[in-house]
């Protein structure tokens, strides 16, 4: 379906999934790696078998950073690239700690946010 | 020896700087023309007999075939291929090829900007909109330095202070070379204690944003000896880029210069240890770490450690980034043209207080993106070919 060049490609689908409350990664029949974000075909091993499955939303801090800020401007805000236990790594926003506390190697856990662009961001998972 | 049929088969014959620091009232194009014309006559040629022109710029669309025509070249070979600020060092690369195949035989290298005077802001193809990284609000290029700073930090134990040893060195440096936008001291403490803008990164751990423009022209090895100055040869080249987005790169802590450093030094038939001043693409201090790991000057995740004791500054064993880099000297949005324009100065012996006691080798490593365009270009005297 993703080589189809009619109708909502890859990038349409995943933020109408999100719109409906499903984060979804894409995953390949073949060599069975997850492509993000989305793709016509597998990065990996080139196949076309991308099936859409819903991401478990459980993800470790690979890195991150603060993006600093004057309060007049809306403050610090946190920055970091989290991988996925599918094993596709996105950049997003940590919340749970202060922007510039967020420990790299921390279990975190997805939530959607709707908006103009739907997004997916992540909190500290805390035990 | 190795015999690559492009080692040593192009030299660089002119160089041509203009406007580096502030340049208010000059457009763009403005800037680009004096650098051109700063090299073209640093040749001892007329503009008319360049036939080939590469280059690149932040504003225009069709560049190469803007800047011809501002020039007044009708250019038989031209190219703007634009993979961010490792482009020109990507041209040189190009430009040899072209003349080696015959489809040109003197070529004019260049990019320049007036982004200081015209906005004070890195204006840079990271405006294209991502919807998986523009909601989230990085401040690119900064933050995907700044998350490779901080995995580094991580990974291998390298300190905000090692860091700064980077951009001390630097702006020592840049206090030997009169042309460097930023003079006067700057420590280790002023670096830690410099506002934050996006951690581990404050302010001295990014490079200036300034106006400024370079040129180099570059001819076959045969018409070398035929200009007034000493021609600079080409002995390797490599480039390798891996991602466009940060999100895509496999290892934040290994950039795509470990496959262009061994390229460019298969083609020049030398090793890391064979080279005498190093010319590293530093928009960011832990760029020069990196590039240091990953060109094989020191051991991945050693970087930190290699640049304490001021080991790369001047007086130090390795002579890195002498015209005081991205961090002191200039850095008007694409920096590769400025470090090819120092090294040809420094293997020319034209560096002044700042001279590398005869240099025969010098590496210049172009980084464009966000870590993602690496390309390496090794030069030499007549004594290397």
């Amino acid at each position: 379906m993703t080589l189809e060049d009619r109708g909502p490609g890859p990038d349409a689908v995943y933020r109408e999934e999100l719109l409906a409350g499903r984060f979804t990664i894409q995953t390949c029949a073949d060599c069975g790696l997850a492509s993000f974000p989305p793709r016509v075909f597998c990065r990996h091993c080139g196949s076309d078998a991308l099936t859409r499955v819903e991401a478990s939303g459980h993800g470790v801090v690979y890195s991150t950073s603060a993006v600093r800020n004057r309060p007049d401007k809306g403050g610090d805000h946190n920055v970091s690239l989290v991988d996925l236990a599918e094993g596709v790594r996105m950049l997003t926003r940590v919340d749970g700690a202060a922007p510039t506390e967020v420990p790299i190697g921390a279990r975190v856990k997805a939530r959607i946010v709707t908006g103009d662009v739907p997004h997916v961001v992540f909190d500290l998972v805390t035990e | 020896m190795t015999h690559h049929d492009l080692r040593g088969a192009s030299a660089v014959v002119g160089v041509g700087l203009a406007g580096c620091g502030e340049a208010p009232g000059r457009t763009a194009m403005e800037l680009i023309g004096a650098a051109a014309w700063n090299a073209v006559t640093d040749a001892g040629l007329k503009m008319t007999e360049i036939d080939a022109v590469f280059g690149v710029s932040a504003v225009h669309g069709m560049p190469s075939v803007t800047i011809s025509e501002y020039l007044g070249i009708k250019p038989r070979f031209s190219d703007g291929s634009m993979i961010g600020g490792s482009s020109n060092v990507a041209h040189i690369l190009q430009a040899t090829m072209a003349i080696k195949a015959g489809l040109c035989s003197t070529a004019l290298v260049c990019y320049g900007s007036n982004q200081k005077s015209a906005s004070g802001r890195l204006i840079s193809s990271a405006a294209e909109f991502n919807p998986y990284e523009q909601p989230y609000k990085p401040r690119f290029p900064i933050t995907a330095y700044a998350l490779a700073a901080a995995r580094h930090m991580h990974q291998f134990g390298t300190t905000r202070q090692q860091l700064a040893e980077v951009a001390v060195a630097a702006r020592a440096w840049a206090n030997r070379n009169p042309e460097a936008y930023m003079h006067g001291p700057l420590s280790v403490d002023d670096v830690l204690n410099a506002r934050m803008v996006c951690d581990p990164f404050g302010l001295f751990d990014c490079c200036l944003v300034t106006d400024g423009a370079g040129a180099l022209v570059i001819v076959a090895r045969d018409r070398a000896k035929d200009f007034p100055k000493k021609p600079v040869y080409f002995l390797g080249g490599g480039m390798a880029h891996w991602h466009r987005s940060i999100m895509q790169m496999p290892d934040i802590t290994v950039s795509a210069a470990s496959e262009s450093g061994p390229r460019a030094f298969e083609m020049a038939g030398l090793e890391p240890a064979d080279i005498d001043v190093l010319e590293l693409y530093d928009a960011f201090t832990i760029n020069t770490i990196l590039f240091l790991e990953d060109l094989g000057f020191c051991p991945k995740g050693e970087g930190g450690r290699f640049v304490e004791g001021g080991r790369i500054a001047p007086g130090g064993s390795l002579p890195v980034n002498t015209n005081g880099g991205g961090l002191s000297c200039v850095h008007p949005g694409m920096y590769g043209t400025f470090i090819l324009v120092e090294a040809v100065r420094q293997l020319r012996g034209e560096a002044g207080d700042r001279q590398v006691e005869n240099p025969e080798t010098a590496l210049v490593h172009g980084n464009g993106g966000v870590l993602s365009s690496q390309v390496t270009s090794i030069f030499g005297t007549e004594a290397t070919l």
